[in-house]
């Protein structure tokens, strides 16, 4: 029996894999295939793709330049003729402003999520794995950078490096890390213990090895679900940041800083504040939904059947 | 003999992804006032039996059947509610690890003694004194201690005693008994097997007996029904199992290592397809 | 015959300074080059640690040991594990989930520096009764027998000379038991190992080895021929009271 008698479908789906690729394309579309039978996941998944898609090709679906002001058209209400949803203060579109604003929050959440994890995967698995004084110390680092309260921290770096999108984002990633470092770490430690840890030692193979080829594989799995479940948390914090006017700084059409900019008329022309709002609350909800889902799919324990 | 527990066709059935998975394939059989023994090796769905007999089945399972009756009462038609009065007072389920089935932050009394009190209106006292005479039944010597100590600081056989302590002191018609002593030592095993055996023969009772172990289970029981991929392949009476037919009953003997025989190999067991398709034996008397 | 693993004195503890406890007190074996020995007992009686501090995994230890010849000290170095290897107990935990039986193996078979992975990883599957149709599964696509059919060729990959046994067979079902314990006494023929094992079933132990060490709360009560545990020669209480309880359910 060979491959080109079966449908695509089959290949993947065979029992018996003839290679590396092979079996490895078997186990992502059966993955796949999990994560498509969770429907909210598949919901969130779906809203993501719509913001890539819309930072993506942002100058061909705004409707106006964001930036462009028209104080005679500022507080415009929604629906209003050219300007669906509404004017602000300056009279500048805020559709267009939120399409290229999704480009921000976009860059924001690929920044953090590639430094925080990475950092806290490092620090984890290596305290976790080396025990003894690596641990205490490496531990003990942790444990004061989570005792700081996560806004406060971060205000303290912005404060130090000097407001802007860039070091919102490194402020965000050093109170980040913490976490992932103390869940590597956990998971590391029940890794350690197991026989297959045991067997490969048996084999000659060092720390570097071990921890690299053995253990990360096993963490990144549930740190992939606990970063899409954090970036909901971080794409408030820079908002966050950016209300508070430490983060991106006007004219950027950042989420947080439209909502603070829109936050003096919230009575009066509340939907100056409340779209961009709603947009952080769908991309945020979207990356739960996602992450819940991944967390079926990489789960180790039950990727049987 | 009376019968207590009398099932037909019971299937069960887990729909996956590849179509519905039948773990149990049309099984009958009645038990009495004896120690029926069902042996498997694992994924024969032994252990998905006893537990479609209480219910205990959690979805996506499917239990379904002609019928489960108890005294001519079919369980199948009980609501979730019922079912929980008839799990423990009429019929009770003894797991494999102790570890696993006893709380680990109540002290064993409280546990005994809250099993006790949700199936009969009982005084705190005298459930108290209850629990210390079903300790001392199954041969605890120092019940009172061991009422105020915690699962982790009993060992594997008092463990599994205090278990079927708990399970008995409802007084049930029918205990079933799953891998009740797989994890623990051999000399603790025969401890055990033997209050077990005491307590059911004094009751009354009706025990199923459910174990990968042909010995084990031939040397105690006095029916034994075995079960290959979700079917019973054979019933025979337990002191003649080393005379069974069917070649799958006498390949799993032969694979045994026998301490009293050396052999240079062991027989290897060679399926045939056919048994999986041959139809369920009747397991009634 | 020259020795294969010599133990005198061995004593074994876990934990810290304050609440040390030691796990192995005094066992002293050895086992003949191609011999196949025996360690039995009930849980907790210290077996699997003479395993673990032979390996290098129990590293608080004292007294001595020695490979065909070469004593050992508390590292262990790539040698070592040419010459020793072992096979766990539980197949479901000894496969990294994540790795597929062709990782596993090519992984095994590049730390000991052989150049023929391709080859070898078919000719190891070949050995252990697996076709080159398992190579690309993962673990969850095995069974039982077949993930301890992996294990064993994992522990082959190097080409030791001693395997030692962990209960390899006590997760596993009867007629699968019987595979792969017939398999083990096939490789040790053919390969000319020395094994080592450890297991609370007096039978398959007597099935398997020739010698069997009793031991009960982390010493040896007894060394003893497997002929006369069959014939139930022997002085100590204890393996007797275990003899029974064993021969009591082979009735």
């Amino acid at each position: 029996m060979t491959s080109q008698n079966l449908s695509t479908r089959e290949w993947l789906l065979s029992d018996t894999p003839e290679s590396r690729r092979h079996a490895r394309l078997a186990a992502m579309y059966k993955g796949w295939l999990t994560l498509r039978g969770n429907h909210m996941a598949m919901i969130g998944l779906a809203i993501i793709v719509v913001l890539v898609g819309t930072a993506l090709f942002a100058p061909l679906l705004a409707p106006h330049d964001p930036f462009v002001q028209e104080l005679g058209n500022r507080l415009q209400p929604l629906g209003t003729e050219g300007h669906i949803l509404g004017t602000d203060t300056l009279g500048r579109d805020i559709l267009s402003r939120m399409i290229y604003g999704s480009r921000i929050t976009l860059y924001i959440v690929a920044l953090v999520a590639m430094i925080a994890p990475i950092a806290g995967l490092l620090v984890g698995t290596v305290s976790g794995y080396a025990g003894g004084w690596t641990d205490i110390i490496l531990m003990r680092i942790t444990d004061i950078f989570l005792a700081f309260p996560r806004l406060v921290l971060a205000l303290a770096f912005v404060a130090a490096l000097g407001a802007g999108i860039e070091n919102a984002v490194l402020a965000i990633s050093l109170t980040a890390w913490p976490p992932y470092a103390r869940m590597a770490r956990a998971e590391t430690l029940t890794i350690r213990s197991s026989d297959y840890i045991s067997a490969i030692r048996l084999q000659g193979a060092g720390p570097l090895r071990i921890i690299t080829k053995h253990i990360w594989p096993l963490c990144i799995s549930s740190l992939i679900v606990r970063v899409t479940l954090d970036m909901a948390g971080i794409i408030l914090a820079a908002a966050g940041l950016g209300f508070l006017g430490l983060g991106a700084q006007p004219p950027s059409p950042e989420w947080g800083a439209m909502i603070s900019e829109g936050r003096r008329f919230i009575l009066d022309h509340w939907w100056i504040a409340t779209m961009p709002g709603l947009a952080i609350f769908a991309v945020s909800l979207a990356f739960n939904l996602l992450g819940d889902g991944l967390r079926d799919v990489l789960d180790p324990k039950d990727s049987a059947s | 003999m009376s019968t207590l527990l009398d099932v037909e066709n019971l299937w069960v059935k887990f729909p996956t992804r590849n179509g519905v998975f039948d773990a149990v394939r049309g099984v009958s059989f009645s038990l009495g006032r004896e120690r029926l023994g069902i042996v498997g090796e694992s994924g024969s769905g032994k252990s998905m039996t006893g537990r479609a007999i209480l219910r205990l089945i959690r979805s996506p399972g499917i239990v379904e059947a002609g019928h489960v009756s108890l005294h001519g009462d079919n369980l199948l038609d009980k609501s979730e509610k019922e079912m929980r009065s008839v799990r423990g007072e009429k019929i009770s389920m003894v797991m494999q690890d102790p570890k696993f089935s006893l709380n680990p932050v109540m002290t064993v009394g409280a546990q005994i003694i809250e099993a006790y009190r949700l199936h009969a209106k009982a005084t705190k006292a005298e459930a108290y004194r209850k629990s210390v005479e079903m300790l001392e039944a199954v041969a605890i010597r120092d019940p009172e201690r061991v009422m105020k100590a915690y699962p982790h600081e009993m060992s594997g056989g008092m463990g599994q005693r205090i278990m079927i302590a708990m399970m008995l002191i409802p007084n049930p018609e029918i205990l079933i008994a799953d891998e009740p002593t797989s994890a623990l030592d051999v000399s603790v095993q025969g401890q055990v097997l033997s209050i077990m055996d005491k307590l059911v023969k004094d009751r009354g009772m009706g025990l199923i007996f459910i174990s990968h172990d042909l010995n084990l289970v031939s040397q105690f029981c006095d029916r034994v029904l075995i079960m290959y991929s979700g079917r019973i392949v054979e019933v025979c009476d337990a002191d003649k199992l080393h005379e069974a037919k069917h070649p799958y009953t006498q390949g799993l003997l032969g694979s045994l290592p026998r301490f009293d025989e050396p052999r240079d190999r062991l027989q290897v067991l060679t399926r045939d397809p056919a048994w999986r398709d041959a139809p369920s034996v009747e397991g009634r008397t | 015959m020259s020795t294969a693993i010599s133990i005198e004195n061995l004593n074994v503890y876990f934990g810290e300074h304050h609440d040390l406890f030691q796990a192995v007190k005094n066992a002293s074996l050895s086992v003949e080059q191609g011999a196949s020995f025996g360690l039995v007992g009930e849980s907790g009686s210290g077996k699997s640690t003479i395993l673990k501090a032979i390996t290098g995994l129990a590293p608080q230890w004292d007294g001595s040991m020695s490979i065909e010849g070469n004593t050992l000290n508390h590292k262990r170095d790539r040698s070592f594990y040419k010459t020793v290897q072992m096979v766990f107990q539980d197949p479901y935990a000894s496969l990294h989930p994540r790795h597929s039986v062709d990782q596993v193996l090519s992984e095994t078979l590049q730390l000991h520096g052989f150049r023929d992975v391709n080859d070898r990883v078919n000719k190891l599957l070949e050995d252990v009764g697996l076709g080159p149709a398992f190579r690309f599964r993962y673990p969850h696509q095995l069974s039982g027998g077949q993930r301890q059919r992996v294990a064993i060729a994992r522990a082959l990959a190097p080409e030791p000379d001693i395997l030692l046994l962990d209960e390899p067979t006590s997760a596993l079902d009867v007629s699968v038991q019987a595979e792969i314990l017939n398999l083990l006494s096939d490789l040790r023929s053919e390969h000319g190992l020395t094994f080592l094992m450890v297991s609370h079933d007096l039978a398959v132990v007597a099935h398997m080895c020739e010698r069997a060490a009793v031991m009960q709360k982390g010493e040896i009560v007894e060394v003893i021929d497997i002929a006369d545990m069959r014939a139930g020669k022997t002085n100590q209480d204890y393996t007797a009271k275990l003899l029974d309880a064993s021969a009591n359910r082979v009735a």
